[in-house]
């Protein structure tokens, strides 16, 4: 069923479809609270994530640390936040290569006060305006 | 007889935690933020709450996709800052009131609002990093914490109308308190911030200004807002503010704005501070 929130562009809101897609890459991600896990995990990230009812497609987004695939395919950005941490790196690392800018190019932009919310709150404005070039982004409308 | 006596909203941003434990406070990107606080710990000095009723997210923490409770209130003696994967911060444990927190949840769960009751559980960012913000680097914290956990990370979260209900009765549960407590409640998250998916870093001041006018104002029309207007305009993950309205909930209608901070950027987020105070 479609909702409101599906015409929110470039944001995908962890919803029931969502979860359900997602249940077994969170719950992985959960596990690398514990600094054992962690160090399992980076000393051999295919056979650790073989232990997970995970799909192939999940499994390879992680491999490849792409975050905009891996929300969807159900991941949540507060779990998936526990690989970046295992890697080391901070949220706005993480934020940064969702947008596909560089690093410097997202900290300059928020600290000039962020994204601007003028065209960027339903798909049809937000046409031609995505920052980002990602394999996985559906087109806009789409 | 327990007195509610002042609400506080306050953004809970990981990376103002780390900044304050890493011993960043000093340097231009962090300054202005952390300087934005120091009227706020003066007053905290002076206020001397016994208690705070301490409104936030659990951020995938204590709770999984196993569990997830709308509203969660913790009844324990003392709750242990968690490991979010980086290790836990360095900071005091925080020490429950379970004798107030059980009573709350017998007196709200009566009036119609269920409530999960937690014995066990860590507390992330989203409870400590306020914590730092008004009241620094103590050896122990000054004041025992009921942390009150809500859930916003798997959609829908409550209402704003059901969070400003909710207020309500948890302060008519602090009112029927016989022991002379000096309490506060918080509302923590916020404000306007994106950090999922290409649209990240959206940042939108006019929205955030409006809530915290509508706050003091007319939180009874703010409560309404749907939660895809939240979403839309401030945000995917500005939609925490719903915590917000528990804690105007439970003030007084007459509270009285003292003062407010707002400031761009921490990370990736807005930052949004008021204190209100009830009339005494």
């Amino acid at each position: 069923m479609a909702e409101a929130y599906d015409d929110i562009p470039g944001t995908t809101v962890f919803d029931h479809r969502q979860s359900r897609l997602g249940y077994h890459l969170n719950q992985f991600c959960m596990s690398l609270m514990k600094a054992d896990n962690r160090e399992r995990f980076l000393a051999g990230e295919r056979a650790y994530l073989d232990e997970w009812p995970m799909t192939e497609d999940q499994k390879q987004a992680v491999m490849a640390r792409d975050y905009n695939r891996m929300i969807e395919l159900g991941g949540n950005i507060y779990f998936l936040a526990k690989i970046f941490a295992t890697d080391g790196k901070s949220f706005q690392y993480a934020a940064a290569l969702m947008t596909g800018m560089s690093q410097e190019e997202y900290a300059q932009m928020m600290l000039k006060g962020g994204r601007s919310p003028q065209g960027a709150q339903t798909k049809s404005e937000w046409v031609g305006q995505e920052p980002y070039r990602n394999r996985s982004e559906p087109k806009p409308n789409g | 007889m327990a007195r509610l006596t002042a609400g506080i909203g306050c953004s809970h941003v990981p990376a103002i935690g780390a900044a304050w434990d890493l011993k960043k406070t000093g340097q231009d990107y962090w300054k202005p933020l952390f300087d934005g606080f120091e009227f706020s710990k003066r007053w905290e000095e002076a206020e001397k709450p016994d208690v705070v009723f301490l409104v936030y997210n659990d951020h995938a923490t204590a709770f999984s996709l196993d569990l997830i409770p709308t509203f969660a209130i913790g009844v324990a003696d003392r709750f242990n800052p968690a490991d979010e994967g980086w290790g836990a911060r360095p900071v005091p444990v925080v020490e429950g009131h379970p004798e107030l927190a059980w009573h709350i949840a017998q007196s709200v769960i009566q009036d119609d609002f269920d409530l999960t009751i937690v014995n066990k559980m860590d507390v992330d960012h989203g409870l400590t990093v306020p914590m730092t913000l008004m009241f620094g680097q103590p050896e122990a914290w000054p004041c025992k914490v009921i942390p009150f956990a809500v859930n916003v990370v798997q959609y829908p979260p409550p209402s704003g109308a059901r969070c400003y209900a909710i207020g309500k009765a948890i302060r008519k549960a602090i009112d029927s308190f016989p022991e002379d407590l000096n309490v506060q409640v918080w509302g923590t998250g916020g404000m306007s911030h994106q950090i999922q998916g290409p649209r990240s870093g959206l940042i939108n001041r006019d929205f955030d200004t409006a809530f915290l006018d509508g706050l003091t104002r007319d939180p009874a029309a703010l409560s309404r807002m749907p939660h895809v207007k939240y979403m839309r305009e401030a945000g995917a993950e500005g939609v925490e503010l719903v915590m917000w309205l528990i804690m105007r909930g439970a003030l007084d209608e007459a509270a009285r704005e003292i003062y407010r901070f707002y400031h761009v950027p921490a990370s990736n987020t807005a930052v949004g501070h008021i204190i209100l105070e009830n009339p005494s």
